[in-house]
């Protein structure tokens, strides 16, 4: 069941106006969708786009508490506060709102940790498959074919699959959430702070800069990522895993819409052969056979 | 000195540490970014809010649930994604972009 409009109106402002946030960013969206849902959030955020778009000091364009910290140690700084917090007695969310830089590749050391000892966190990873902090590398994050800075001529491997090595964890909330349908994302988030322990939301959040596409379309493009069976929207709780409403008649390749109508609205996707859009293919339907082997 | 985090007002020492506050327009005022001005025509709208829902800035803003949305000119950066997700009524959209 899908949140009502006043519930979401109702809640406090978390991103103010006038930020440094390129216009139509996808991160902008998920923050302030995400984040809203929570009661008295404390955000851990490390090195990724959502430090620099909160602007210079002394100003933050956040409305809620943020600590800023080194790219490695978001799970751990987020470990102690939600520790801290529980000996104090104050009812407190803990957030790391980090990008996928630091969740794929350079805090996945900490947030396993963490994970393990099943710390009282919720660990957001707004996923636009590269470093766009500084200046579009590639990430394992990076689909197959998508034009980087460092990969010029299109990435050669596969993307690699976050959400199987957190569920590898036994962690008891995880979900995957799209921008393209923010009270999906935001009932999400609210099911998940009614949750003990630590758990992971995984966001879509197309990025116009980067993926070289129109910055008016980022809605659509989080809503066609699902629609091709791009980015399968799915909640694993206690290693069961069910396909949420918008994603489960996709299961089904045929009902897909074609990858193409996806990747030609993006710059990134330009220089793709038709043997590499029929690998990314086999990639997406090796994703959707490992997941439904979950359910 | 008082600030005011999610309605609840806290009273902060000097900082020794390098505090930031949260403030409005911390990048200035971002509405000069824009070369395409979204004008709202309110005839066509269905009050679905899919523009206040999608707009990244928060520059779509609503008073209350069931009235209409307007546009916050000053920081508005002219991304277009309102416009994008308008359904308006009858296919004519309650929001168009019109050069600035």
């Amino acid at each position: 069941m899908n949140v009502k409009i006043p519930e979401m109106m109702n809640r406090p402002e978390v991103l103010l106006r006038g930020n440094f946030a390129c216009a139509g960013c996808g991160l902008s969206i998920a923050y302030k969708t995400a984040i809203s849902a929570l009661n008295r959030p404390i955000v851990v955020i490390p090195a990724c786009c959502a430090s620099v778009i909160q602007s210079l000091h002394p100003n933050v364009t956040y409305n809620v508490p943020t600590l800023n910290i080194a790219f490695a140690a978001h799970a751990s700084a987020a470990s102690g506060i939600a520790r801290a917090k529980k000996m104090r007695g104050e009812d407190t969310t803990t957030v790391v709102w980090s990008g996928d830089g630091g969740t794929y590749d350079i805090g996945l050391a900490t947030w396993s940790g963490a994970a393990e000892r099943n710390e009282n966190i919720i660990h957001f990873c707004y996923d636009n498959g590269f470093y766009s902090n500084t200046g579009a590398q590639r990430s394992s994050a990076t689909p197959r074919g998508a034009v980087t800075t460092t990969t010029p001529g299109g990435k050669r491997e596969k993307r690699k699959s976050v959400v199987r090595i957190m569920a590898a964890h036994d962690i008891p909330y995880i979900a995957t959430a799209s921008i393209g349908y923010p009270r999906d994302l935001y009932t999400k988030v609210k099911k998940a702070s009614l949750i003990e322990g630590y758990r992971f939301i995984l966001i879509d959040a197309p990025c116009p800069t980067g993926w070289n596409s129109d910055p008016a379309i980022t809605p659509e493009l989080g809503e066609l990522s699902v629609k091709t069976g791009f980015f399968p929207l799915y909640e694993i709780e206690e290693g069961k895993l069910t396909f949420s409403k918008r994603s489960i008649r996709y299961k089904d390749p045929a009902n897909r819409l074609p990858v193409e109508n996806y990747l030609e609205k993006q710059g990134r996707f330009k220089s793709m052969t038709s043997d590499q859009i029929k690998l990314l293919t086999d990639d997406l339907q090796h994703e959707w056979d490992m997941l439904s082997r979950l359910e | 000195m008082k600030v005011i985090i999610l309605n609840e007002e806290i009273e902060l020492k000097d900082p020794v540490l390098p505090l930031g506050r949260p403030t409005l327009g911390s990048a200035g005022e971002t509405g000069d970014w824009r070369t395409y001005r979204p004008k709202f025509i309110e005839e066509n709208c269905i009050k679905c809010y899919k523009c206040w829902l999608s707009c990244p800035e928060g520059t779509i803003r609503v008073d209350a649930h069931g009235e209409y949305p307007y546009i916050d000119y000053v920081y508005c950066k002219g991304c277009g994604v309102c416009v994008h997700v308008c359904p308006g009524r009858k296919k004519q959209k309650a929001l168009e972009m019109t050069p600035e």
